[in-house]
């Protein structure tokens, strides 16, 4: 097994910014423009995950980019590239397939799941299919325990699986179709998550931004306090303040007078059929979930702007 | 005790993420209230609550907060540590899910009281979803003037900046964190001097876990009476308790502080497949392991420390006679071996060579010296590296052998795992051959 954290990105060449175009450098300044002034090496996280949106992988080229934006030196920026799991030292397939193999996970059927994926596609960790579609890799704890044992496909998460789900997710892939993740929002490649990792959303990620993203697990508890009639002990709300609105006239706390944990939320019980299971598997809001993306505005075209577009801007 | 949602109380409600159904459901009341009364009386009040940090340490809260010099001239910064990732634990990411605006609502509130105008969030990379979960309910909160300059009209002047991590553990201790957030390798920083004083940019920064920060709305609005309702007094409040492993129903069980695994397992159903209990974390895999004789121990940061282990960020994993207590262990060990920063040698050589000892174990080739070796490099590296991290990878070792050595000495008379793939069930028959 390849020992990952001291395998090498190859530095055999100085590396040519120039591959990165200039929307690529609009980017890494629209990063750096998170961050207080004078702290743009704050952006080079982002700036990496920046650069594998373009070459799915850390590069010399990337890595001299990274140091001509920051105006850091490329061995303090590769000394940040080795450092962390995310980024790729060979180019990483279209779908990154991370099976969970910490104990968790392992015990319940993770490791049966990593070995039975190793044999399916013929390689081993980290290792990449000869068509370039995939490239698998055991990932320490996902903090998903509760949906163990599980898998994610570009960091999108595969609940429950076991070995004849994931081999069936696996083929999918393989196939060029795209299976629909559990949680989260709908698969797209490996160069477009990294994009969404460095904090770039565009117009169809607003979309994924609406899905669901919960589950049965994450609702279990507050679905038992309601139907044992538990809560959490009562408060007024007293905001007092004047300015406070007034509360929207289908709130279920109505006048913002009594506090929510006066009784239970009452979401599940009005809805017998439609409680948190069949909300998890995402029915409810097909439309939300699946739909086609919606017209991106034109630019001048609305004054609201994209969702998540304006995100970068630091200023009213 | 009974369940008491209060963090997890908008869960299961139509979209909760969204800021309109936030607002309905009590939010930005907290902020609102907070913004009428002076910092310092904030700062009272959160350290009257006696709320404890629940990212793992359970360091208050109030007197964390009231450590940021005032008046000093310089930036501060409240860094939001979402960077999950303490094997077992599962808490912050449905939280950011499903509640993103308690969190800002909490960062908000966090950012008036110790007088920080830019507060950043780092989510661990991995968790793209809440990455876009949490920089949606940013652009929400823009919108609806409650980030940005003079917040609702009070004044406060607050960014907020969502940052992604690249894949480390480390990152989760909160002085690699800023380091990494400085764009740097993260490695821990001796301490002191504390964040409080030099931390982000060299400047007084508050970091504070997802779970703490969205727990300051509802002490803003009930009051810290209403918060010491639950639990006890020491280490007060609603906590999340994220049951895994072999239990029926795995998930979030939101109750006091101090609520025992006898009264989760009641609520998850019991264990999974009728076996009985043998060990479990507390909270996360860096907590000595507990066992049966544990079952009524108060799952609280004073109690747990009086019973041997920790309250940790309460990641109760649970497993049962068929699991391999060795095979659970080694995995851990393998994950501090791989999460190791490498800065400090105990850990980084102490989690190597557990590894290599582990995998005899596994193989049948170890010997009863393998056992006190395991022991002796415990000791080594427990206490004698900069931050937690070696010190929790000897949690799980320590403690296995302490309730386990009949198990040890029986991978080692037995050559190999004692546990039979056919009685172990699923997930152990792979590795028949490796046992």
């Amino acid at each position: 097994m390849t020992n990952f954290r001291t395998s090498v990105i190859q530095l055999d060449r100085p590396g040519d910014p120039s591959v990165f175009d200039d929307a690529a450098r609009a980017d890494a300044a629209a990063i750096i423009a998170r961050y207080p002034e004078g702290q743009a090496r704050s952006a080079l996280l982002p700036m990496l995950h920046l650069v594998q949106s373009v070459q799915s992988q850390i590069t010399p080229d990337g890595i001299a980019f990274c140091a001509d934006q920051l105006g850091l030196t490329k061995a303090q920026v590769a000394a940040v590239a080795t450092f962390y799991t995310m980024y790729k030292r060979t180019p990483t397939g279209e779908y990154l397939v991370s099976v969970c193999t910490n104990t968790l996970c392992g015990v319940l059927g993770g490791d049966e799941i990593f070995a039975a994926l190793k044999d399916e596609l013929g390689i081993g960790n980290n290792g990449t299919t000869a068509d370039g579609k995939i490239t698998l890799e055991h990932a320490e704890c996902l903090a998903a325990c509760d949906y163990a044992p599980v898998v994610t496909v570009n960091y999108e998460f595969f609940d429950n699986q076991t070995v004849g789900s994931a081999r069936t997710v696996v083929s999918q892939l393989r196939n060029g179709e795209r299976p629909e993740p559990t949680r989260g929002a709908p698969l797209c490649s490996f160069k477009q998550i990294s994009r969404q990792i460095a904090g770039f959303f565009d117009d169809e990620n607003a979309i994924a931004a609406d899905a669901n993203g919960t589950g049965v697990p994450t609702e279990v508890g507050v679905k038992l306090a309601l139907d044992r009639g538990e809560t959490a002990p009562s408060y007024a709300v007293s905001s007092g303040s004047s300015s406070t609105p007034a509360p929207a006239t289908d709130a279920p706390h109505p006048s913002g007078q009594t506090s929510a944990h006066d009784e239970p939320l009452t979401t599940h019980k009005s809805d017998p059929n439609g409680g948190p299971t069949a909300e998890a598997k995402g029915p409810a809001r097909p439309a939300a979930k699946r739909s086609p993306r919606k017209a991106a505005p034109k630019a001048g075209e609305t004054t609201e702007p994209t969702l998540f577009s304006d995100d970068e801007s630091t200023e009213d | 005790m009974p369940l008491s949602p209060v963090l997890t109380k908008r869960f299961g409600t139509d979209q909760p993420w969204k800021i309109d159904n936030y607002e309905r459901l009590d939010g930005y009341a907290g902020l609102r209230k907070a913004l009428s009364m002076q910092p310092d009386e904030l700062i009272s009040l959160v350290k009257d609550s006696n709320l404890r940090g629940r990212g793992g340490a359970g360091f208050p809260t109030g007197m964390k907060w009231s450590f940021i010099p005032q008046g000093d001239g310089k930036p501060h910064y409240v860094v939001v540590n979402a960077d999950e990732g303490e094997p077992g634990t599962c808490r912050d990411l449905p939280l950011m899910m499903n509640d993103p605006h308690a969190l800002i609502e909490g960062i908000l509130i966090a950012c008036y009281a110790v007088r920080a105008e830019h507060a950043f969030i780092y989510i661990r990379g991995e968790a793209v979803h809440a990455i876009r979960r949490v920089t949606q309910a940013v652009v929400e909160a823009r919108r609806k003037g409650y980030i940005g300059r003079n917040v609702l009209g009070s004044g406060l002047d607050v960014e907020i900046t969502v940052h992604g991590g690249a894949g480390a553990y480390i990152c989760g201790e909160e002085t690699a964190l800023l380091d990494s957030l400085e764009g740097r390798r993260g490695q821990p920083r001796l301490k002191p001097p504390f964040p409080a004083t030099n931390g982000l940019y060299d400047a007084p920064t508050v970091v504070n876990n997802v779970g703490t920060l969205a727990s300051v709305p509802g002490i803003v609005l009930g009051g810290a009476d209403w918060f010491k309702e639950m639990g006890p007094e020491g280490s007060p409040g609603p906590n999340m308790y994220s049951l895994s492993g072999r239990v029926a129903n795995p998930g979030q069980y939101e109750a006091p502080m101090g609520t025992t695994l006898r009264e989760l397992l009641e609520m998850a159903g019991g264990m999974s497949r009728g076996k009985e209990l043998k060990f479990w974390t507390p909270g996360g895999s860096s907590t000595p392991l507990f066992t049966q004789e544990h079952l009524d121990t108060p799952l609280d940061f004073d109690a747990a420390v009086k019973a041997g282990s920790m309250n940790g960020t309460s990641a109760v994993m649970i497993f049962d006679e068929d699991d391999c207590v060795v095979r659970a262990v080694k995995k851990w060990s393998e994950f501090y071996k791989h999460e190791s920063c490498g800065k400090c040698t105990p850990c980084r050589e102490g989690t190597y060579w557990y590894v290599g000892i582990y995998e005899r174990l596994e193989a049948g080739d170890a010997s009863m010296e393998d056992v006190a070796t395991l022991l002796d490099l415990s000791d080594n590296i427990l206490g004698r590296s900069f931050c937690a991290l070696g010190d929790g990878a000897t949690s799980p070792v320590s403690s296995s052998i302490k309730y386990f050595r009949d198990e040890y000495l029986a991978h080692i008379n037995g050559q190999g795992c004692p546990l039979a793939p056919s009685k172990s069930g699923q997930g152990t028959k792979t590795l028949a051959g490796a046992h």
